[in-house]
């Protein structure tokens, strides 16, 4: 598996690029399983670093997905409500939402590819 | 086989298999519904009951009617306590003339074993637990007799669904085929020795006989999914010690006119009493998805049941659940909402079970 580094990531397995387009990462997809249900904020809508701004769900689970930094929703993928699939075929090809930083020195602060991906093979054990 | 493991009842189970061997839970379930999946059940427990009074125990602590098993027969039972609830749901197997196998559920495999122990102690019948004695592997779906017959010399086109033979397996001889399952489809269950090396050996052989026909290693998701689009209960979910056999809606497998088993009187007062509650389907009509504790709501907005399971269901390509609701409110067709994070999603009482197989031609 292997993270891009055009963009940053953390460790609830978002990544958002320099301009604020937030998605999952492969290794959440992956350990999601079959993404079936995807809900997104409307456009406008204030978010907390830190903060639940949707749901992901798999047949099996249900999982809360986290603002990266603080903004304001500028877009939502309006495609995922029906090929939420789309998730497992590219998560990192697939955004989620878009936003306007509030402090875009936020997106910076975050885990580069390099950092992320020990992040997740230490917590898978590796 | 890089499964994804989950601490199940003390047992390290897998969930699913990989995307990359052509698993998850969509494909695993799908194949069962349309191929062969093999499931490692072996989480099962098994309780044997041996001994001239192997029927009377057995007619005493379940509540189906074991004395109209043939041997190499099975039947769906359920064992209760005195007030008509759940101690645990088992199949039975009448093995031989006095001779009668229960296999149980992997949480309540100790609570079982003492159960069936202490209450038939007034019996001439040995009771033992055979729960470590065997791997328990699940081939499940509509080519599972195809995969099956190619490693056994047993004649499975022979046995019906709910009956047992024995045969010779993967070169053991004498194992206990079954074709029972818990997906709603057709297959069978096979118990085999317990050591590694042997059901890895199996494991591997089955998935290998079943490559022709697709046949993928499945998980506990599937399993879970398969059984719900059937309405198979599960304990701890549509039954359990606090809900009765009346409100689980398994009367038919409830024998009354039994003289005598644990449970009957509660249960003949909870008969003439009516239920207060009673298991529905539920099929999502807007957006949104029930899990099992969702509240369920009237039209009003008033709570007046729970779902006990709710999952997307793969199959069906619907997305459905399990409810306890008050009788009133379980006609068919009567619209109700599930509380999906604070919102309430309407959602349609429909027939159940949700999925049924296809009659063979």
């Amino acid at each position: 598996m292997s993270y891009p580094d055009d963009r940053r990531y953390t460790k609830e397995h978002e990544w958002i690029s320099a301009d604020g387009t937030i998605g999952i990462t492969d290794h959440a997809q992956e350990s999601l399983g079959d993404i079936v249900f995807v809900e997104l904020p409307k456009v406008g809508t204030e978010l907390t670093k830190g903060k639940p701004f949707g749901t992901v769900e798999s047949v099996k689970a249900v999982s809360d997905v986290y603002a990266p930094i603080s903004g304001t929703v500028t877009a939502a993928n309006e495609m995922l409500a029906t090929s939420p699939e789309q998730v497992n075929k590219d998560a990192h090809g697939t955004w989620m939402i878009k936003i306007k930083a509030k402090d875009p020195a936020e997106i910076n602060a975050l885990l580069s590819a390099a950092d992320y991906e020990k992040f997740v093979n230490e917590e898978a054990g590796h | 086989m890089g499964a994804k493991m989950v601490e199940f009842n003390g047992w390290e189970m897998p969930v699913e298999y990989p995307a990359s061997i052509g698993c998850g839970i969509v494909n695993e379930h799908m194949a069962v519904r349309t191929g062969v999946g093999i499931f490692d059940v072996s989480h099962m427990g098994d309780i044997r009951l041996a001994g001239p009074e192997a029927l009377g125990a057995v007619q005493h602590i379940s509540m189906n009617d074991a004395s109209r098993l043939a041997i190499g027969q099975a039947q769906y039972s359920a064992l209760l306590y005195p007030e008509g609830t759940f101690v645990d749901d088992v199949i039975v197997h009448r093995l031989g003339e006095d001779e009668y196998l229960l296999v149980i559920n992997a949480g309540t495999r100790e609570k079982d074993f003492n159960w069936v122990r202490d209450n038939t102690r007034e019996f001439d019948c040995a009771v033992e637990n055979r729960s470590d004695d065997f791997t328990q592997i699940a081939i499940q779906g509509p080519k599972a007799v195809d995969v099956l017959q190619k490693l056994t010399d047993a004649d499975l086109s022979a046995v019906k669904f709910y009956w047992a033979t024995r045969g010779t397996v993967c070169g053991l001889k004498n194992i206990l085929l079954g074709r029972t399952g818990y997906t709603a489809e057709d297959g069978f269950e096979i118990y085999i020795p317990p050591d590694e090396e042997t059901s890895a050996r199996v494991w591997y052989e089955i998935l290998e006989a079943g490559k022709e026909f697709g046949a993928v290693p499945c998980g506990l998701g599937a399993r879970n999914t398969l059984r719900l689009e059937g309405k198979l209960p599960l304990y701890g979910h549509e039954i359990s010690d606090t809900i009765d056999v009346w409100e689980a809606g398994l009367d038919r497998f409830c024998k009354m006119e039994k003289p005598d088993f644990i449970g009957h009187e509660a249960l003949k007062r909870a008969k003439a009493r009516g239920v207060k509650r009673t298991l529905v389907g539920l099929e999502m009509v807007d957006r949104g998805i029930a899990r099992d504790g969702y509240k369920v709501l009237d039209e009003g907005g008033g709570e007046i049941g729970y779902v006990t399971s709710g999952s997307p269901a793969p199959f069906l390509k619907k997305n459905i659940a399990l409810a306890y609701v008050p009788p009133e409110q379980a006609a068919i067709a009567t619209t109700l909402k599930v509380e999906i994070r604070g919102q309430g999603v309407n959602a349609r009482v429909v027939p159940t079970p949700f999925y049924k197989r296809p009659k063979k031609a």
